[in-house]
């Protein structure tokens, strides 16, 4: 069984609680408890139905102003696939938020309200996906129940999805009309939806083929901790505990150590129960190599043949995540994986108007929500590795020595 | 062509070896919170996988309420002996005896919330930076919304509106002096993973999460241990019943539940098929909606 992370985005106006509680009550994954919960809830707010919104609203400030102001993480599963949803808010000043909810899924959902079309929101969305490389995208065109099932509503705003998308970096889209109120095409197919021919939400999440959204291509290890117990049983064993961010590693292979260079071979691959003659991403294993180097937490294994450059000038898009500005001249300190380097933001090139995708040069500062472009350059090497070709080792976070807190994400270009 | 993907359940088990190895590479003193419930039992033998042929870089802490069932403590010895690693246990009873705290009266009396304090001191004392534990986000809804890195401040509050955004597999625990932070690694198991993975891995757990006979009594839907450290009325009368516990934690917040399921296959399947979530029979967290989110802010696990 395969385990998928989606993301919802939207707001409680475009149905996306009740998309969520749809699901799971459908699918079976709501237990006796947690309904009565709901009915309770329901009740006390003096709601004439069972509000599955409630269902997913986890703080008392959001329950009781009916919004989702943080990401919450829900789960189930069929007899396919395990589900992880990140439950992320909706509106503008909650795009860190979603940023955050979107860095580790492998597909979203935007919610579009039938009867509003493609609004600024849906665009918003839509690029925050394409920012971030989720490989998979449905558009659920929501609400159908209130446009009559209209095919030719439905079709309209395909075609308008599509031609604006277009110019996004997104491998795969999907559109499937559904009304989550009333429980159409999502878990279930519809009957009220003859002319769409397609499969249910749920049946989509269960099939889309997610096998490739890992890169199996580029073996990067970033050594995450040394395991040396330096006891009678084990006096020398020295291994490089991590996890793998990205490709295949084998016993035998030829691997450089970054930065510095310099060139070794694995003699093994370690997990509890023994030796094993390959691993690939994102398993945790503890590689032993041949030569005794100086490789400590923060240093990179390679592919010997394949090495990445490493670089102090680092060009990346930003989503500013701090209540106090980004601006040039400002250093942090950068967590590349398990890499720490000290950088200084050398120059904003532009901020991206999130809406329209125009590029807004000659800006001083960067605001909590925004999306830029920024130059950066830093104290030490980084591993070069573009965002959109590998998320694991491209993306980045900023931290603010001054407060510990983790300022914004950043996304490598090259 | 031979499969590059992992099972869902290797990929979880990936996840956590990864956040447990994260926990001991960032900070200088952590601690794995030890309760003797499956889920820090499961935390223990994660840790084997994460560690192994090394020792844990932290020690067990077992802030113990007093209240335990013997088999837990029983269970939890045998095991630190078996892995050889080290043991710190801290009492509430302690805490209750320096005054710290006041024990709670009444038909409804439980130690729980008195274990706060018990933790805080411990933190204080032994100087810990981080502390491992095994809360799970399908649990309950303000354990939805927690980090793995869970930040607090220095009275071990949790504030769920100031939390650290966290990406891909980041983990930021830069903290000043005096705060800490409770590491989350098995949060996207859901109860049924853990059963699952406790199948598969051939995991040993205390016989109380298997049905046996017990003297329990019935209330308000719930059945409780017959104990001296429950308050029973007159009207509750004590009956012998077949019972498992769903979880196993201080004796008076843990109620039974009626159950044939004495094997760990049986369980899977009377998960699949129960009617009522896991804490649905922990009397904690019965107290109110915001329960646990009001616990956490205290400083709660």
């Amino acid at each position: 069984m395969e385990l998928l992370r989606f993301l919802t985005s939207g707001s409680v106006d475009d149905g996306k609680s009740t998309l969520i509680g749809r699901m799971l009550f459908d699918s079976r994954s709501l237990l006796q408890d947690q309904i009565e919960a709901v009915e309770k809830s329901s009740l006390k707010k003096g709601d004439d139905f069972f509000n599955l919104a409630l269902l997913t609203d986890g703080l008392k400030a959001e329950r009781e102003q009916g919004i989702t102001i943080d990401v919450a993480y829900k789960y189930f599963s069929t007899p396919k696939r395990k589900f992880i949803i990140a439950d992320t808010p909706g509106h503008i000043q909650y795009t860190r938020n979603m940023v955050t909810g979107a860095s580790t899924a492998n597909l979203m959902i935007i919610l579009v309200d039938a009867r509003a079309g493609i609004i600024e929101q849906t665009r918003r969305h839509s690029i925050i996906a394409s920012l971030m490389a989720i490989p998979h995208l449905v558009v659920c065109v929501n609400k159908m129940d209130l446009v009559n099932w209209s095919q030719e509503t439905f079709e309209t705003i395909c075609e308008d999805f599509r031609k604006f998308s277009a110019k996004l970096n997104i491998r795969d889209i999907s559109f499937i009309p559904v009304s989550a109120l009333k429980g159409d095409n999502v878990v279930n197919k519809s009957e009220n939806l003859p002319w769409y021919e397609g499969r249910s939400l749920l049946h989509h999440l269960e099939e889309v083929y997610i096998e490739s959204d890992i890169n199996l291509q580029s073996p990067r290890f970033p050594v995450q901790y040394v395991i040396r117990p330096e006891s009678q049983e084990h006096p020398d064993y020295r291994a490089y505990a991590g996890s793998i961010a990205s490709g295949i590693f084998r016993k035998g292979q030829k691997v450089m150590v970054l930065p510095a260079g310099f060139e070794t071979e694995i003699e093994g691959i370690d997990v509890y129960n023994g030796e094993i003659d390959e691993a690939f991403a994102p398993m945790s294993v503890a590689i032993r190599l041949k030569d005794n180097l100086d490789i400590s937490r923060g240093d990179f294994l390679v592919d010997a043949g394949a090495a990445p450059e490493t670089t102090q000038d680092i060009t990346a898009n930003i989503c500013w995540m701090s209540s106090s500005k980004l601006k040039a001249g400002a250093t942090f300190l950068l967590q590349q994986n398990s890499r720490r380097v000290k950088v200084r933001i050398s120059e904003i090139v532009y901020k991206t108007d999130i809406s329209t995708l125009e590029d807004i040069s000659g800006v001083e500062e960067l605001a909590m929500n925004d999306i830029g472009l920024v130059k950066i350059r830093a104290a030490s090497a980084v591993i070069a590795d573009d965002y959109r070709k590998n998320r694991f080792t491209g993306g980045f976070i900023l931290i603010d020595e001054g407060t510990n807190l983790t300022s914004g994400a950043g996304f490598m270009r090259f | 062509m031979k499969s590059y993907h992992l099972d869902y359940l290797d990929a979880l088990e990936a996840e956590a070896i990864y956040i447990l190895r994260e926990t001991a590479a960032q900070f200088d003193n952590p601690a794995l919170l030890f309760s003797g419930g499956k889920d820090s039992i499961l935390l223990v033998h994660l840790a084997l996988k994460a560690f192994r042929p090394g020792k844990f870089p932290f020690p067990l802490v077992h802030i113990d309420t007093g209240h335990n069932f013997q088999e837990a403590l029983d269970y939890r010895d045998n095991l630190v002996n078996r892995i050889g690693e080290r043991l710190i246990v801290r009492k509430v009873q302690d805490s209750i005896d320096q005054g710290r705290v006041k024990e709670e009266t009444g038909k409804h009396a439980s130690r729980n919330a008195l274990q706060t304090v018990t933790l805080l001191d411990a933190i204080a004392e032994l100087k810990f930076d981080a502390c491992i534990g095994g809360a799970r986000r399908d649990e309950e809804k303000a354990r939805a919304k927690e980090r793995i890195f869970s930040v607090r401040d220095e009275f071990g509050q949790w504030e769920p509106r100031l939390q650290r955004p966290e990406l891909w597999n980041l983990f930021n625990g830069k903290i000043q002096k005096g705060e800490n932070v409770r590491v989350f690694p098995i949060s996207n198991f859901t109860e049924l993973d853990v059963w699952r993975y406790i199948e598969r891995e051939n995991i040993e757990l205390p016989k109380l999460y298997f049905s046996h006979e017990r003297n329990v009594f019935s209330r308000d839907g719930l059945w409780y241990p017959d104990s001296e450290y429950i308050y029973r009325d007159a009207d509750e009368t004590v009956e012998k019943k077949t019972v498992r516990f769903r979880t196993v934690g201080d004796m008076t917040c843990t109620a039974a539940v009626l159950s044939h399921a004495d094997n760990v296959s049986t369980i899977i399947d009377e998960i699949i098929t129960a009617q009522t979530t896991e804490r649905g029979s922990r009397i904690d967290d019965k107290r109110s909606e915001a329960a646990m989110e009001e616990r956490k802010r205290g400083g709660y696990f």
